[in-house]
């Protein structure tokens, strides 16, 4: 086909979304990394470059490791659950049965609802004297302070988290598990194989694709958790539910220390683009047509 | 009567699942229904309200503007939505159906943005976006602005229109170009409306994101009257620090408007089409 079009026409195209990607993102993304190695706490509008200071301040406070261990123990608990139950979720929305719409709606409706709502409702449920401790009361354990005790306060942030979730990754594993075919479970039936060893040897081996593109996406968002923290726990008490983004919140918008949030943030940067790079690279590929 | 037992044990599962989905909105909606006469803290838990009552919904309207940040969230929406569509499909033309220097290098930058989380990249965000003045401080346009600029593109919708432009056949544009159309006519008047699909699907998902935006949002905004709905709402703690009958009935208020497109664009979200749509 012959070129229908000028020499300038495609950067004409380009250029509103490419001059916003330019301001929003690639110069915020530099400047990051410059903020990180300056300093602004005696003057916010004079910077004085401190080289790696903040980095080895960042390094020797252990709120730090507490916060990249309270990241980490988000990662352990959210991503297996998030990896397993919407899958077995799917796998029975994936039959002909009555409601199939009506289960669905309900299960995907927490994706939908903002997070600040699902996080006050789960305070609510959450609270001393509210339904959850009742709960525990009348099943014979003590009253669990979810949100106040430093022992349990990520957990119970984890568990929403999870539980808004789920429909999301369900709907995924939806789509992936209407490709796999037919025939492959008649033979299973065949042979009398049980629910589990069936969709063990057969499902489970066909959508592994999707499912590594579960545990990467559910990664990255369980690494850039936000809301949830900053409506029920602010982080606390003691640390105990403070996690990256909320760190570099309260450093960067609370306390004004630009460098040292920077630092963590490059922190962050560097964490999330290892597995989405990953993630681009071994399952998205058709998506971007790479 | 081995298949009638495997359905059961189906329903049982999605039933209990469909109920730990809905219960946290319905705990919420229980107490916001529950009049002063009855103990929200009351063991056992009641679900039905037996001091059945609308006050606290009177309550909460006539004391937070809840339309005003209703409003808000919309006006950023839209304009978030508007932006992305015209946007996206913009720069996703020459990406898929151009050749010209540098589209290599083009086309892997803007992959790159998709790998930079903004909770990484806000406080430089936030910077640039005092030095352009879009802050409501200076006017409340300017607050909608800095509210919406930096969502009025992403990576994820151009390469969206970019697949949807790489499914029509090159014969529509050898057609139109025969015809006399020049470059702008063939994109407006017969790609875009090719793609209509698509756009769809990234209207959608865009809205919702936007409706959620939580953390920018809580950033930027000094002046409560311009709160979109989730900064609103979070506020309603600090205003009515332990009446949670209120603070019920204002994140149920709240939730009103979402929960109605989601049932209207059910489709877009559950028939399984567009999975992985929604940015995690």
């Amino acid at each position: 086909m012959f070129k229908y079009y000028g020499k300038y026409v495609p950067y004409l195209f380009l250029l509103p979304a490419g001059l916003l990607l330019v301001v929003f993102f690639f110069i915020p993304f530099f400047q990051t990394i410059i903020l990180s190695f300056q300093d602004y706490t005696y003057d916010i509008y004079n910077a004085t470059y401190v080289g790696l200071q903040n980095y080895i301040e960042l390094f020797k406070n252990p709120i730090f490791y507490k916060v990249l261990l309270n990241t980490f123990i988000y990662l352990v608990v959210a991503v297996p659950i998030l990896a397993i139950i919407p899958l077995f979720l799917a796998i029975l929305l994936n039959q002909q049965i009555r409601g199939i719409t009506l289960y669905k709606i309900l299960i995907y409706l927490p994706v939908i609802v903002s997070i600040v709502v699902a996080a006050i409702a789960f305070k609510w449920l959450y609270a001393e004297q509210g339904i959850l401790n009742y709960l525990a009361q009348s099943l014979g354990f003590s009253s669990i302070g979810w949100l106040t005790d430093p022992k349990w306060a990520i957990y119970s942030v984890i568990i929403v988290t999870i539980w808004k979730g789920i429909g999301y990754y369900m709907m995924i594993y939806l789509a992936a598990l209407m490709s796999v075919p037919k025939e492959l479970y008649e033979a299973c039936d065949i042979d009398g194989a049980n629910f589990l060893t069936k969709h063990l040897n057969v499902t489970v081996p066909y959508i592994m694709p999707t499912i590594a593109l579960i545990v990467t996406i559910s990664s990255i968002s369980a690494m850039k958790v936000f809301a949830e923290i900053y409506v029920m726990t602010k982080g606390g008490p003691l640390d105990s539910s403070k996690t990256i983004v909320y760190y570099i919140y309260e450093r960067a918008f609370e306390n004004l220390d630009l460098g040292y949030a920077s630092a963590m943030a490059v922190v962050l940067l560097i964490i999330v683009m290892v597995f989405s790079l990953i993630n681009i690279l071994c399952f998205e590929r058709n998506k971007y047509q790479l | 009567m081995k298949k009638i037992l495997a359905k059961i044990g189906t329903h049982s599962v999605l039933i209990l699942a469909s109920i730990l989905s809905i219960f946290p909105f319905l705990w919420l909606i229980s107490t916001s229904l529950k009049g002063a006469g009855e103990n929200i803290f009351a063991y056992p838990p009641v679900l039905i309200p037996q001091d059945f009552t609308f006050e606290n919904y009177v309550g909460v309207w006539n004391r937070v503007n809840l339309l005003g940040y209703f409003i808000n969230s919309m006006i950023v929406a839209a304009g978030t939505v508007i932006l992305n569509l015209i946007l996206s499909s913009l720069a996703a033309y020459p990406l898929a159906r151009m050749e010209f220097r540098g589209k290599k290098i083009t086309f892997f930058a803007i992959l790159a943005t998709i790998m930079i989380p903004f909770q990484a990249i806000m406080l430089p965000v936030y910077l640039i976006t005092i030095k352009l003045h879009l802050i409501d401080t200076v006017s409340n346009a300017a607050g909608y602005i800095g509210l919406i600029m930096p969502f009025a593109v992403s990576a994820f919708g151009i390469f969206l229109m970019r697949q949807a432009f790489l499914g029509i056949p090159r014969e529509m544009e050898e057609a139109a170009i025969v015809d006399g159309c020049n470059v702008f006519q063939i994109f407006w008047r017969v790609l875009l409306p090719m793609v209509k699909p698509s756009l769809a699907v990234l209207a959608i998902f865009t809205f919702i994101g936007s409706w959620g935006e939580f953390l920018w949002p809580s950033i930027v905004l000094t002046k409560e009257s311009l709160y979109t709905l989730p900064v609103g709402v979070n506020n309603l703690q600090g205003m009515f620090s332990s009446n949670w009958r209120f603070i019920a009935a204002g994140s149920i208020i709240s939730i009103i408007p979402i929960i109605i497109f989601f049932l209207a664009m059910q489709k877009y979200f559950i028939s399984g089409e567009n999975e992985g749509a929604v940015k995690g």
